[in-house]
């Protein structure tokens, strides 16, 4: 008798298990993203059991076989300026690229929505300070701020990380503010506030789940940004260094070759979008499978 | 009007302030000694010293930003380590070749974007809208930077119709308005030109569809207007967010053509800071950088005071 009075945990959040799994439903219906999943799926299975599928050493290479085409002999997409194998070294590269495009959105996203629910919240002066500091790095194109840190910082894969990171953060920050705010005044937060709840149960059980959504949607777009930007910084020999196996790197040093072997200096390129082209379509179809509008 | 302005513009002020502290500080996280790339191998310590104070390397972080900052609003951004030369002089010969080769880009790119932006907004759902849809996405997608060697494989490699590289003939540093030079631009114009076509092709998509479905439509059309006549009510309301989205797209690729600007070698801001980072030329980078986030602060600025004369609603 005691222990059914005693008990007030919070009732399992039923309904929004039932959004979720009505949201994959719709996801899986969606032939465009099911397609840009699958061809994500194919990329990241390629770049994870790189060393079983890839048919050479993606550093080792001849330099009397430099620059074959595509469809030689042994290497089915040719070889590179130094002579190695380009089909092994796509695969082995979207480890790097796929890393340097995934990381700093995954970061920005936890950092990001941890500093946007907290203005949100918060509001105020809290919110005032934050996000006027966030407006600070809205000042300065994506790109343009992504080469200056990791210029000033030095070329390197942590510092390439680091910038993005922080390019990727006050975008993110701002969906989460402004839905956070929103939320802060509706009648279901009132109510968890006027019985009782803290703002740390407020925050993890009302206001997290709705907020999630959203973001998540929005950094699934911010990836095909982010995998241009990361590679675009290797391009520029900011990121990777060579000889490791990455497309942005790989696309700057074929670059010299595009007289001598045009089309397999351009197959680095065809990865990056590809993978970009991927996210941007996986998340439209997030979006419509979730009805979120921008 | 006036007063909106004036309180957009004291609004700017803080960032602006931000701006500066984030490019003053570009040199400070800079890794190793700031005057490792002015000093000669076998410096005494004496002479490090000397420069130390030269620089004003010796005094607080807080004294330096406010003599930094005094001097750059006075024009003066330092000297490039590289060149000898002032920073401002190299910057503003950078950034006219830049300005020149982001309006053009951003003109086309508006001009294809609202085409199909519009076409598809009318068509929603059809074969048409599709077509233009894949094209918007296909430019928010595609590395511009692999897209610029692309094109320099079909134009320059293969059919030798365009030159590859530079800004004029025998690698003119300056661009001017005649034919040669034109063609110097139509590669890298076309290939930056693909990144806002594609965002404005989304925006005007879905304003041009979301103002089809309001009322006010039907009751153009219920008094008998012509289809064209609906079309320029659909035009004035979609101009002021589509525009600003352009102004602001105009700013982006200022300050993203490094990209572009290193695969097409074109003299501008871009390659500058290419240079400035690879010689560790650190005042240089820092002047660059502040430069290009005040124009994107103040083509901000002006994008919204202009939205707000064009559409008074928007005024909060």
């Amino acid at each position: 008798m005691a222990d059914a009075t005693i008990d007030l945990a919070p009732p399992a959040p039923i309904r929004s298990a039932g959004f979720w799994r009505n949201v994959g439903g719709r996801l899986r219906r969606d032939r465009t993203a099911m397609a840009a999943a699958f061809v994500l799926l194919l990329i990241l299975l390629a770049a994870i059991f790189a060393p079983l599928i890839a048919p050479m050493d993606p550093l080792e290479g001849r330099l009397v076989n430099r620059l074959k085409p595509i469809g030689t002999e042994g290497h089915l997409l040719g070889t590179d300026e130094l002579g190695r194998d380009m089909l092994s070294r796509l695969i082995w590269g979207g480890r790097l690229s796929l890393l340097m495009g995934v990381t700093p959105v995954v970061m920005a996203f936890v950092i990001g929505s941890a500093i946007g629910i907290v203005a949100g919240y918060a509001g105020g002066w809290t919110n005032t300070l934050i996000m006027r500091t966030i407006d600070v790095f809205y000042a300065f194109p994506s790109v343009l701020l992504a080469v200056a840190l990791s210029g000033a910082l030095g070329a390197g894969l942590g510092n390439a990380l680091f910038s993005l990171t922080v390019v990727f953060i006050p975008p993110i920050a701002r969906v989460a503010e402004s839905v956070t705010t929103r939320l802060r005044s509706s009648d279901f937060i009132e109510a968890a506030r006027a019985s009782g709840a803290g703002a740390l149960t407020i925050v993890r059980v009302h206001v997290l789940g709705n907020v999630l959504g959203p973001i998540f949607v929005y950094a699934t777009s911010l990836i095909a940004v982010s995998m241009i930007l990361a590679s675009g910084l290797s391009f520029l020999g900011l990121g990777v260094r060579p000889p490791n196996p990455e497309w942005g790197l790989m696309l700057n040093t074929l670059r010299t070759a595009i007289y001598v072997q045009p089309w397999v200096a351009a197959l680095p390129g065809v990865m990056i979008f590809m993978v970009s082209i991927s996210f941007n379509l996986l998340a439209d179809g997030l979006r419509s499978a979730m009805e979120v509008r921008q | 009007m006036l007063a909106y302005t004036i309180r957009r513009i004291i609004l700017t002020l803080p960032v602006l302030l931000g701006v500066s502290v984030v490019c003053f500080a570009l040199v400070h996280i800079s890794p190793g000694d700031p005057l490792i790339s002015i000093l000669p191998a076998d410096a005494s310590v004496d002479l490090q010293e000397r420069l130390r104070v030269l620089y004003g390397f010796d005094r607080s972080y807080a004294e330096q930003f406010l003599l930094w900052l005094s001097r750059a609003m006075q024009g003066d951004l330092g000297t490039s380590i590289a060149t000898g030369r002032s920073v401002t002089t190299e910057v503003m010969r950078a950034v006219g070749n830049t300005l020149m080769l982001a309006s053009v880009a951003t003109v086309i790119g508006f001009v294809l974007g609202s085409l199909f932006g519009f076409v598809a907004g009318y068509f929603a759902n059809s074969p048409v809208d599709k077509a233009a849809s894949a094209a918007a996405v296909f430019g928010v997608s595609v590395p511009h930077y692999w897209l610029g060697m692309v094109l320099v494989i079909i134009f320059s490699a293969q059919l030798g119709w365009l030159p590859a590289a530079g800004a004029g003939p025998g690698g003119s540093g300056q661009w001017r308005l005649d034919l040669e030079h034109l063609s110097y631009m139509i590669l890298p114009a076309i290939t930056m030109s693909v990144i806002p076509m594609g965002i404005i092709a989304r925006t005007v998509r879905a304003l041009v569809s979301e103002i089809l479905a309001q009322e006010f439509v039907i009751g153009l059309r219920a008094r008998g207007l012509s289809e064209w006549g609906v079309f320029l009510h659909v035009v004035k309301n979609a101009a002021p967010t589509a525009l600003a989205v352009m102004g602001i797209q105009l700013g982006y690729l200022l300050g993203g053509s490094i990209l572009i600007e290193t695969v097409f070698s074109w003299p501008g801001t871009g390659m500058l800071l290419n240079s400035a980072i690879f010689q560790r030329d650190l005042p240089l980078l820092q002047g660059t950088i502040l430069v290009l986030a005040l124009f994107f602060v103040v083509l901000n600025l002006i994008v919204d005071v202009m939205q707000s004369a064009l559409d008074p609603r928007i005024k909060r």
